[in-house]
């Protein structure tokens, strides 16, 4: 099946088994390998996505219904000034240990402070309660994003 | 490979539907996972699929006098975020899952899975909700009660979709809505509880309890919601009589997630919780 859809703001098409999970299709077909697979259950977060500027596990969705979607990975996120605040954040907070859940705890982030510009520490914690993070306990990552939300006022 | 359909129009996705035998797939955040094959591998569908979630008229949420009506392709986001719906419908769907699955996971597909733990299933039985099922060239009405018929058995034919979810409007004033799960996100319950009740001038005039991941099928019993509220408003109520009228309806099972001892005792002290608050009004 042929689907059209917008991926980090270009226009893409392509012909493909419309069951694949958009996950596989980002990773194999666009080569973007910042979209993890963690769990392939929805548990983890690592393989989030922006559709339609909303957080999505891309492992639970089928690439068929990408048709006409805006889809976002981090790779899409770093043309943004607002990917520059996020990363910039996360350094100096120290929320980056081995890596492999940040592309979905930018796209978390991001997905967090497009509903909420100023979340308060609950709210963080909310937003991110679909990504897992083995290394951090956390913390940390939720003053990467305070940090962020206060830094990119006006921005979100 | 499956084919996929992927309509705009509920009328063209009952055509389809009236052709073959489909897998309907809405947010697709129970079938990818039940249907995944390794990475890289596509999942393994044996029957072509039907799209249903770029169908509008499915997604709606909208009321009138009567009901509270809910399109089943609404997702857990939509309706956790939507302000004119009661709060207590509203956290049953804030308390699911994560953010990036309740973007996806809509509540026909709760319904549609049947298991005695879809988190939205308490609420919707203690409300008393129908389900509009729709095919090509007709409809049926079904409460949500007479629905399901076992742990992921429904009645719902194949040619059938369904299309929305009818609340009927109660000016409840006792609420009490509880998930047990291991953690806030992402959990499977354990067991869940929606207890509803109206007080009037010191007098119960309605009262229903509704218990998840106790039994086959979610717990509902009329007959004790009855005697309950006649026990309420004679001054009645104990916790003996309580235990006596729930024991024999909460059936739960051991399972990776909580024993059967544990999730009924749970079961019957938030039951006895919610009707002293209700007490304690008069």
């Amino acid at each position: 099946m042929k689907i059209r859809f917008n991926l980090n703001f270009e226009d893409v098409e392509i012909d493909t088994d419309p069951l694949k999970r958009l996950l596989d299709v980002l990773r194999d077909d666009f080569l973007l390998s910042s979209v993890k697979e963690g769990c392939g259950e929805g548990e983890c977060g690592a393989c989030s996505v922006l559709i339609n500027n909303k957080i999505v596990t891309s492992c639970m969705f089928p690439i068929g219904k990408a048709e006409g979607k805006n889809i976002i990975t981090v790779d899409g996120l770093k043309k943004t000034k607002k990917y520059e605040i996020i990363r910039k954040a996360f350094q100096d907070a120290g929320a980056v240990q081995c890596g492999f859940c940040i592309p979905g705890m930018t796209i978390a982030t991001e997905a967090l402070l497009l509903k909420n510009p100023r979340p308060s520490i609950e709210e963080i914690k909310e937003g991110i309660s679909g990504n897992l993070c083995r290394c951090t306990g956390y913390n940390m990552i939720i003053d990467a994003v305070k940090i962020a939300a206060e830094r990119g006022k006006g921005l979100w | 490979m499956v084919k996929a359909y992927r309509p705009t129009s509920l009328d063209y996705a009952l055509d389809i539907l009236d052709q073959e035998p489909l897998y309907i797939l809405a947010g697709g955040t129970d079938l990818m996972v039940k249907k995944r094959r390794w990475s890289g591998l596509s999942p393994s569908f044996d029957k072509n699929v039907l799209f249903i979630s770029d169908i509008e008229e499915l997604n709606k949420i909208e009321e009138n006098d009567k009901y509270i009506i809910i399109g089943s392709g609404a997702t857990c986001a939509q309706i956790s975020e939507d302000t004119n719906l009661p709060y207590y419908i509203r956290a049953v769907f804030t308390n699911m899952a994560s953010p990036g699955i309740r973007n996806l996971a809509t509540i026909g597909g709760n319904i549609g899975n049947s298991s005695p733990a879809g988190d939205s299933l308490p609420i919707l039985y203690a409300m008393d909700a129908d389900l509009v099922l729709a095919s090509k060239n007709s409809y049926r009405i079904v409460p949500i009660i007479d629905f399901i018929i076992g742990p992921g058995k429904n009645i719902k034919k194949d040619n059938e979709i369904i299309k929305e979810i009818r609340i009927p409007k109660v000016n409840f004033n006792k609420i009490m809505i509880k998930k047990v799960g291991t953690r806030l996100s992402t959990a499977l319950s354990k067991l869940s509880f929606a207890g509803l009740g109206v007080m009037e001038n010191n007098k119960i005039t309605d009262f229903r309890a509704a218990f998840g991941a106790v039994g086959p099928k979610i717990v509902r019993n009329i007959e004790a919601e009855k005697a309950v509220i006649v026990l309420i408003n004679s001054n009645s109520i104990n916790e003996d009589n309580i235990r006596n009228l729930y024991s024999a309806d909460i059936t739960p099972i051991d399972d990776q997630r909580s024993t059967a001892v544990y999730r009924k005792e749970v079961c019957l002290r938030l039951l006895i919780e919610f009707i002293r608050t209700l007490g304690e009004g008069k």
